[in-house]
Order: C-alpha cells, then structure tokens, then sequence
C-alpha cells in the first residue's frame, strides 16, 4: 500500500489531485482511498488531502501519518508547514517548483527523493488559470510509477468534462514530461 | 365500551368510530331551549364546542346523545331563551 | 467487499447514500443539510432536477420539520428518506418516537457526528446512539459500499410486515461521508427486483377509505401498542438475517449474518467489540500484527444482537469494548449492552474517537492492551486523551 499526502492551499486543488488519484487507480485495476484533512476549507490556507492506493481492499481508516509519498502544490508552503513531516526515510517528494528555486529547494530537502517541475508555467499556459493539481498529478505520476498515464487521463475525463478536461489532460502529459530529478 | 383492538400503529380503520362514545351520558345540567324566545341568531350553534347544536326547522335542535352539558350555549345566548337543567329534575 | 469491475464508481459515503436512494427509487424526501451529511441532500437535489430521480424534494426550514414531513409522507403509503447528523438529530428526537409508534418504514441516513458543546463537526457516535431508545432499528456501517448496500436493504426491513419500524443508516461522518473509495452500483432494475413495490400494510391516508392515525393511547391500552412495537423489533432479527442472506443471492456482497460480522475470532485469544469505520483499522492492525485478535463488528445495534456476542466472547483471555460515545456517570453504552447479555465474560471498556480524534492503529493496539492487562472492567479507559 502506497500512502500519499498533498500538500497545498485552499483553491489549488489539493482535495481534487487526491480524487483524481483513487479514480485513476481504479481504472489500473488497484484499490484506494482519498479524503481531505477533516477541517473547515477556507481559500489561501494551507491545505493536506490524503491518498492511498493498494492492490488489496483497504481496510485502515485513520489518517496519514507515515506517507510514502508527497506532494507539494506550492514551494512556499515549506516555509509553514513541515512539508516531510512523518516521510518515509527515502521517501518521495514531487515540488511544484521553478527551476531557479531548485537549489533551495534540494536543501530544505536533503535526504528524500526529490522530483521537480514549474507546475505554474505549465497551469497558466494550459489552463489559463494557475491551479496546478493536475500538472502535478502528471509530474508524481513520472516519479512514482504507481500510476499509468491512461488510467489518469480517464480519471479526468470522469472528474471534469469537455474542453475543460482535454486541457486538463494536457496538463498532466506535459508536467510527465517536463518533470525533472533533482540532485 | 367496545373491546379494544390492538392494531399495528394504533391505527383506527372504521372511520368515526368516536361516535360510539355517548359523551350525553357525562351532563350533569341539560341545556332546555325555549322555542318561542329564541330569535334565531346562532350563537348557540357557532359556540358548542361539541358540534352538538344544529339548526332545525323552527330554531334550534340539540343532539342530547352527545351534548355533555357544559353550558356555553346558555351564557351565550343573548335572550336567555336556554336554561340548564338538573338531569334529575328532568325525569 | 467491493470487487473491482466496470460497475464500480469511487465515490464518497455521501454519494453512496444519496445514489442508494436513487436506485430504490423512493418517493418522497425532505431534509435539511448540515455537517457532514450536506452533500446528501445536495445529490438528492441534482438527481431530482436532472430527472435521474422522479421524487418529491420536500423543503423544509429544519430537522424537525424533515422528520414530521416524511412521517407525513409515509402515512400516505409512498417510499420515504430523510437524512442527518448530530443536532438536526437531536432536534428530530421527539418525532423519532411518533416515526416508530405510527409503525412507519422510514429510512434515515446518519453521517454520525459528535454533539456540541464544545461545537464539533466531526465524528463520533453520541448523536445516534443517544437515540436507540426511540425503537428504530439503527444498522452502523463500515465502508462506502455498505451504506449503499444498507440503505437498499433497510428498506426490504423497515416494510417487511413482521416489522414495520423505521430504520436509521449509520455512517462515520468525514472518515465515510467525505472519503472517496471504489463502489460497485448495482443495476438499477435489479434493485428495483430487489425492493419491490412497496405496498403499505396498516397505514395509508386515503379519502376513499378514511382511517384514524394517531390516536390518543391510554393507560388501558398505550403499554399494549409499546409491547407490540417491543416484539417487532425482536422479529426484525429474523428479517434482517433473511434480507442480508438474499442480498448476498442477488449481489454477491454480505454482511455478516446482518446483526453481527465477526472477522478472525474462530480462534482468537482476545476479542474487540465496536461498530462503525473504527473497525476497518481493527482488521488491518489483525492483519498486520495482532493475529491473536479477532473483531466482533456491531451491525445491527438495535435490535441489539446480544446472545450471539455472548456465545463468541465465551472463553477468551480478553475482551474489549471500543465506544465512540458515553453515558457519563455510568458505564459506556456498547459495554453494557454486551454485558448485560455476558454477565460472566470479564469485558474491558474503552472510549475513542469522540469528536473526530483519529483512531490509529496504535489506538486500537492500546485499546488490546487494556483487555490484556484486565483493565477498564468496572471503568472505561479512555485511549489517546490528554486529561
């Protein structure tokens, strides 16, 4: 079982790339779960949603406290919250990240596996608009390897509609390209 | 009374099974309507609470079977054409 | 459990409450939203106005009122669903009892959460176990596919002529209702099979055939119509075995024997005792590190399925209650329950999870402990508090 925290702030999509995650996994023939931190949502504050995904039927229903995997949909965030707190040792973290602040970032997170891609550029010229849930969906998609791409892309398609998740799709494939290790 | 039937709910499936209540046998005092007093404006009908006086023919009628005598109709009846009457004395 | 098939939808608990209303195709529905049972009402919503559901949105300005409408509703003979949470339960309670002494098959969604105050939106189960001496039948639910699941079947229940009582579908609000996990949606015509027509026994408003309902009930005969009520919520043990067994024919999912799921205790040393979400994260810690352990998973707290709970708790080394809720001043509710039916099994007692604390694992392996060490026996334990 693989367990994901998503780290963001209200309105970027945080609780969204969490449900995209379980639909996708799914569509791969896997088991999962995806719910937010229980709280009240409120714009601009720092957000976590959760993930697991797993070949079995998952039974545990607490929260996350031990994550494989994280994500991070904004790299000031790391300025306020532990981003790594609880991480695997050798765990993965997958930045939303500009590549003039890649050293920075390597050295807030020395020890992890780190993954980086400017999922803002890629937001604005895909959609317009700077939600970078999907783009990074894309990105951790590259550097985990639990997902296939078709299975996300399908995920999507059931998440969003027309023009709206063809874009969106865009998103994804171009942050799986563009995503880079970072060392 | 009639036996009691415990059905599923407490529902009441013959509809105004109340009327097998003869509440005419609770009055103490008979409400007695002078006819030839009454002047016809309905107080009397309009103020039971019982629904037990109608109008009839020459004024008004009451339904001994249910009337339980309380005595509304006497104190509103503007020309006191209705007087309560002892049960007993009535015999 | 779900098997994953091009049937199965991830969905939240919410949903799957609000898509099980649409498959039974019920007729009537009023509700008022709040914490964490909302987007219920929202679902039911769309449904309705998108015509993927052809029912009577009743609007309403509180739970009061919901519950009166749908009593209402049901009185008339249609198919009938309300849903809630914490306060706008509590503020029902008084129509709860006239629900279940009307005798009328109405099913209710709970997204179980606790009362304030302090004011809390999150889970735990002192709303609905508050109420399980309004004589409704109360089903707690583990996954997303068991409320859709259970929501179907409580109908079958509540219209079943041995009982005729509402029934209340109980489900962790945030750890089920705002959680997304695969579900399989069973075919809309098999479940409408599955239902029936529903054909009122007792209780229809009609002009053409006038009938009382709600008389007055005195002295002379009110304890009569309790008894009833007593004896039709024993014969719902029978039914809701019955109704889970032919679910399981039609669906190929079941729950236990429908009262009680046991999960590892044929030859356990200890045993845990709770309902609801909690026991998910039981069975992954017996699973994972504790398999001397087994689970007995309350389904069907009312009616309450003592004696099977005694007979499987009989000879062990330990045994432990969890209750996401308590009778303050007495000892927790699921613990007396159990013991008033095991007199001579030493049970342990735990309070977790109030007002949304995370249950861990590491919770439900100090909760083992308690029972290991002969703990909480006259005293409940409370596990992960601060005070």
């Amino acid at each position: 079982m693989i367990e994901i925290r998503i780290h963001g702030r209200g309105g970027q999509g945080a609780v969204t790339a969490a449900e995209i995650l379980a639909i996708a996994a799914k569509e791969d023939g896997k088991y999962s779960q995806a719910f937010p931190f229980f709280g009240v949502e409120r714009r601009g504050a720092p957000v976590t949603a959760f993930a697991r995904i797993s070949d079995e039927f998952i039974r545990v229903r607490s929260q996350i406290y031990r994550p494989d995997h994280i994500i991070v949909l904004d790299p000031s965030l790391m300025s306020v919250v532990d981003v790594t707190e609880g991480l695997r040792e050798d765990g993965l973290v997958v930045i939303n990240a500009p590549e003039d602040n890649w050293n920075d970032v390597l050295e807030r997170l020395s020890g992890y596996r780190v993954y980086a891609v400017d999922a803002t550029e890629i937001a604005l010229d895909e959609l317009g608009v700077p939600i970078v849930n999907t783009a990074m969906v894309g990105a951790y998609l590259r550097a985990s390897k639990v997902l296939s791409l078709d299975a996300v892309r399908e995920a999507i398609r059931v998440r969003f509609s027309g023009e709206i998740a063809e874009k969106n799709v865009r998103a994804v494939e171009r942050a799986y390209e563009e995503v880079e290790r970072i060392e | 009374m009639s036996e009691m039937e415990y059905t599923i709910g407490a529902v009441i499936k013959e509809p105004g099974s109340t009327r097998r209540n003869k509440t005419g046998r609770w009055r103490v005092f008979r409400p007695v309507l002078d006819e030839d007093k009454c002047v016809g404006c309905a107080r009397c009908f309009m103020f039971c609470p019982d629904g037990c006086v109608r109008p009839a023919e020459d004024a008004f009628k009451i339904d001994y079977e249910y009337c339980k005598g309380c005595g509304i109709c006497a104190k509103v009846c503007p020309v006191d054409a209705i007087e309560m009457v002892l049960e007993e004395e009535m015999e | 459990m779900t098997e994953l098939g091009p049937d199965v939808r991830v969905i939240n608990g919410n949903y799957a409450a609000a898509e099980a209303v649409r498959l039974v195709d019920v007729d009537v529905i009023a509700a008022y939203p709040i914490t964490p049972q909302t987007p219920i009402v929202e679902y039911l919503s769309e449904f309705i106005a998108n015509g993927e559901l052809d029912a009577e949105f009743i609007h309403v300005e509180s739970e009061h009122s919901a519950i009166s409408a749908v009593v209402g509703a049901s009185a008339t003979g249609v198919r009938v669903f309300t849903a809630t949470a914490s306060q706008g339960l509590a503020l029902m309670h008084e129509v709860l009892f006239i629900a279940s002494g009307l005798r009328l098959p109405i099913v209710m969604a709970v997204a179980n959460r606790a009362l304030s105050a302090p004011i809390n939106i999150w889970c735990d189960h002192s709303d609905t176990v508050a109420q399980r001496d309004t004589c409704w039948i109360q089903l707690y639910c583990e996954s997303n596919q068991e409320i859709l699941d259970t929501i179907i079947q409580a109908y079958r229940i509540a219209e079943h002529e041995d009982v005729l009582l509402p029934v209340m579908v109980c489900f962790d609000g945030f750890t089920l209702s705002h959680t997304l996990e695969p579900v399989a949606i069973p075919d809309e015509e098999r479940v409408r099979e599955f239902v029936g027509e529903f054909e009122p026994v007792h209780c229809r408003l009609d002009p053409e055939e006038p009938m009382t309902i709600g008389p007055v009930g005195g002295p002379d005969c009110y304890m009569e119509f309790k008894k009833m009520q007593h004896e039709a919520m024993e014969r719902a043990r029978e039914v809701i075995g019955e109704v889970n067994r032919e679910f399981s024919d039609a669906f190929g999912r079941s729950y236990g024997d429908g009262l009680v799921e046991e999960y590892n205790t044929e030859d356990a040393d200890y045993i845990v005792i709770a309902m609801g979400s909690v026991c998910g994260t039981v069975k992954h810690v017996i699973d994972e590190e504790r398999p001397d352990v087994g689970l007995v998973r309350v389904k069907a707290y009312r009616p309450f399925p003592g004696d099977r709970i005694a007979e499987i708790i009989q000879d062990r080394e330990g045994v432990v209650t969890i209750d996401r809720t308590h009778s303050y001043g007495a000892m927790p509710p699921l613990w007396t329950d159990v013991k008033a039916h095991a007199p001579d099994v030493e049970v342990s007692s735990t309070i977790a999870g109030l007002g949304g604390r995370d249950v861990r694992p590491e919770d439900v392996l100090r909760a083992i402990k308690v029972a290991e060490e002969g703990k909480g026996t006259d005293e409940p334990v409370w596990i992960n508090v601060n005070v």
